[in-house]
């Protein structure tokens, strides 16, 4: 049986305000404690022996491939049909509130197709280096598994991720206004390794050349990208969280681009092109581009800047335990670095304390941060602000709409402001 | 991974932890033929590289365009529910929620062909030949008043085509624009009064309903 998927995305659904009810009458009991709950009647979950204590549970082989529990059901992507025309050249949504940590668990790292997500077998799968190189090449999955390869942790976020945001506070839950977004483990091969390969004499100067990344699928995705970038640190990865890339992400063969926003992210990647110039495809001209308040877009806007997020409280977390200790927490991520520093604030931005880092940052890839704090039903406006290793600082959305004006779509990376109620809610709000 | 590198540097380690060095080509994959390159290698760029020989007018373009996209773009181009909208917007770019279309924004004809040759139509990517692949961006051209209904589109008057938006593009300048966010963050007193709520989610009540 699988239970019922009721998330309390709206900050309305009955069973948690029951849940909410019933516990804020359970604290009320214990005002100012600092010490254990009383207890006044034993606890049967205790005292009587439960049938998972008795009997016995599933054998192995029950899923020889696992899925999170029932009881985690409504952990999951969720899309929001008015965005999009229909789901194939759509989005979901990460359900970043829900997660700890900072990898991504692949089954709800989100998804973003142009023209659906495609089956294309490995036996199936070609990769072409064409264009400026000694020798145009073709490369089969089983030459790729015979290149040197290396493993990296990266975050991927989409350009728009929060992007529905920059005219007002919109959707209620960071899943929605910040689930553009995961970190994975790559296994793969350095392209440059591959670009090496078929040679790049023939290119000369390679200080103005570009490639140009194709995938399979219909839309083809097509993207330029700076030659320099193409031999850092992008990686052609075969594998994602130790096990093939999910059909979703680009199976069998996705580009990855450290600290780019996510459409560069070639899925599916049949084609890598070095030229002396950019294709300025649709996806760098007519999207992914940053119209200003003037009228006059930004491209080539490739990098993501710092940003954060308080994940937990947050309107799809409220706080349920009543009042006492409370642990705040959240995630932060930069495209030009590794994350050096997250403050939190509770009054809106008027003051500021360090958060804990629960590991140093790494570069390019997600950092977990926690606040363990003391709640007591007061009113916050719960903010987190990230510092990158080049001393970045995430900026305010007032900040932004400053330099940008409200029609840039993509790049918004503004501190966002939950309000925690008294009773635990919380809601996606803009403050002065 | 840095740190990982310091505590083995000056051991013999250091080479297996660090990057895989390649001292020369191995050798794998094979020469790709002529055919298969001509097969896939379709982009086109601004300055007309990659356009294939061919020419379509607008008003073949009006009966393929009909056939082939109106169902999501519109007869006119106006686009159908939330998809598309390809003609429209001039003059809206640095208005309030600004109407984007192949007239209003796109600052290359190349890209609406590059575009549609190897992506559309939604669904059946890849069919349209080459001279239909003109008549449509003829149509569209036309469904923008950037041309006239006898205009004909070629390989030849490619470049001629002016886009309006053509120079409303600049390079990403954030580093420079936007340098006051390297700062050192306020921690006190970082507002003149206590915040006030100026705008709620809830109000506008757009969050998709978990019930459905």
């Amino acid at each position: 049986m699988t239970a019922p998927v009721k998330g309390p995305v709206k900050g309305n659904a009955p069973s948690r305000r029951a849940f909410l009810r019933g516990t804020i009458a359970a604290g009320g009991a214990l005002a100012g404690a600092t010490m254990a709950r009383a207890q006044a009647t034993p606890d049967p979950l205790i005292t009587e022996v439960q049938d998972w204590a008795s009997g016995l549970g599933d054998g192995v082989d029950a899923t020889p491939y696992g899925l999170p529990i029932e009881f985690e059901s409504d952990v999951i992507r969720r899309n929001v049909e008015w965005l999009t025309a229909d789901t194939i050249s759509s989005i979901n949504f990460t359900p970043i509130h829900a997660l700890d940590g900072t990898i991504t668990p692949t089954g709800c790292a989100f998804e973003r197709h142009h023209s659906g997500a495609i089956e294309l077998r490995k036996e199936d799968y070609r990769l072409m280096i064409n264009g400026m190189v000694d020798q145009e090449t073709i490369f089969t999955y089983e030459d790729l598994e015979r290149f040197p390869r290396e493993n990296h942790t990266y975050f991927l976020e989409c350009a728009a991720n929060t992007g529905m945001e920059w005219a007002g506070a919109q959707l209620n839950g960071a899943q929605f206004t910040h689930g553009m977004i995961h970190n994975m483990e790559y296994s793969g091969i350095p392209l440059r390794t591959l670009l090496e390969e078929a040679g790049l004499d023939t290119a000369g100067d390679l200080k103005d050349k570009w490639v140009y990344v194709e995938g399979a699928d219909a839309s083809s995705n097509g993207r330029s990208i700076p030659m320099e970038k193409a031999l850092d640190d992008c990686l052609i990865a075969i594998k994602a969280n130790g096990e093939a890339l999910r059909k979703e992400h680009g199976y069998p063969v996705r580009l990855v681009v450290p600290g780019w926003e996510g459409n560069m992210w070639v899925k599916w990647i049949r084609r890598i092109e070095v030229m002396d110039g950019p294709v300025e495809s649709r996806e760098e001209t007519s999207k992914y581009t940053d119209t200003l308040d003037n009228g006059i877009s930004r491209k080539w806007t490739w990098v993501m800047d710092a940003k954060s997020v308080v994940t937990s409280p947050s309107p799809q977390m409220p706080i349920t335990h009543g009042h006492g200790p409370l642990v705040i927490t959240g995630m932060a991520w930069s495209g030009r670095g590794a994350i050096t520093r997250v403050d939190v604030s509770k009054d809106g931005g008027m003051t500021w304390e360090t958060a804990r880092l629960a590991q140093p940052g790494e570069d390019k890839a997600l950092t977990r941060f926690y606040l363990e704090t003391e709640w007591n039903g007061e009113e916050m406006f719960l903010q987190s602000r990230a510092m990158d290793s080049t001393g970045y600082v995430q900026p305010t959305k007032n900040m932004l709409r400053e330099v940008r004006g409200e029609n840039s779509i993509y790049h918004n990376n503004c501190i966002q402001t939950w309000w925690v109620k008294p009773n635990g809610e919380a809601e996606n709000v803009e403050v002065s | 991974m840095s740190k990982f590198r310091n505590l083995l540097i000056g051991t013999t380690l250091v080479t297996l932890a660090a990057s895989p060095v390649m001292a020369e080509k191995l050798g794998l994959g094979r020469a790709a033929l002529p055919e298969e390159v001509a097969a896939w290698n379709l982009d086109v760029s601004p300055d007309g590289t990659g356009l294939p020989e061919g020419s379509g007018s607008v008003l073949d373009g009006e009966e393929v365009f009909a056939d082939n996209c109106a169902i999501c773009h519109g007869d006119f181009a106006e686009g159908v529910d939330n998809w598309p909208k390809l003609a429209g917007g001039m003059d809206t770019l640095n208005h309030k929620d600004p109407l984007k279309t192949v007239g209003s924004y796109w600052p290359y004809l190349s890209t609406a062909f590059d575009y549609v040759h190897r992506s559309m139509p939604f669904g059946s990517a890849q069919t349209m030949s080459a001279d239909d692949t003109y008549a449509i961006v003829a149509y569209i051209l036309y469904s923008n008043d950037l041309v006239d209904e006898d205009f004909v589109l070629s390989k030849d008057n490619f470049l001629e085509v002016e886009m309006p938006n053509a120079d409303g593009f600049i390079v990403d300048d954030r580093e420079e624009a936007e340098k006051h966010f390297w700062t050192e963050p306020c921690m006190e007193n970082c507002k003149p009064e206590p915040v006030k709520i100026t705008m709620k989610a809830a109000v506008l009540d757009v969050t998709p309903d978990e019930e459905d």
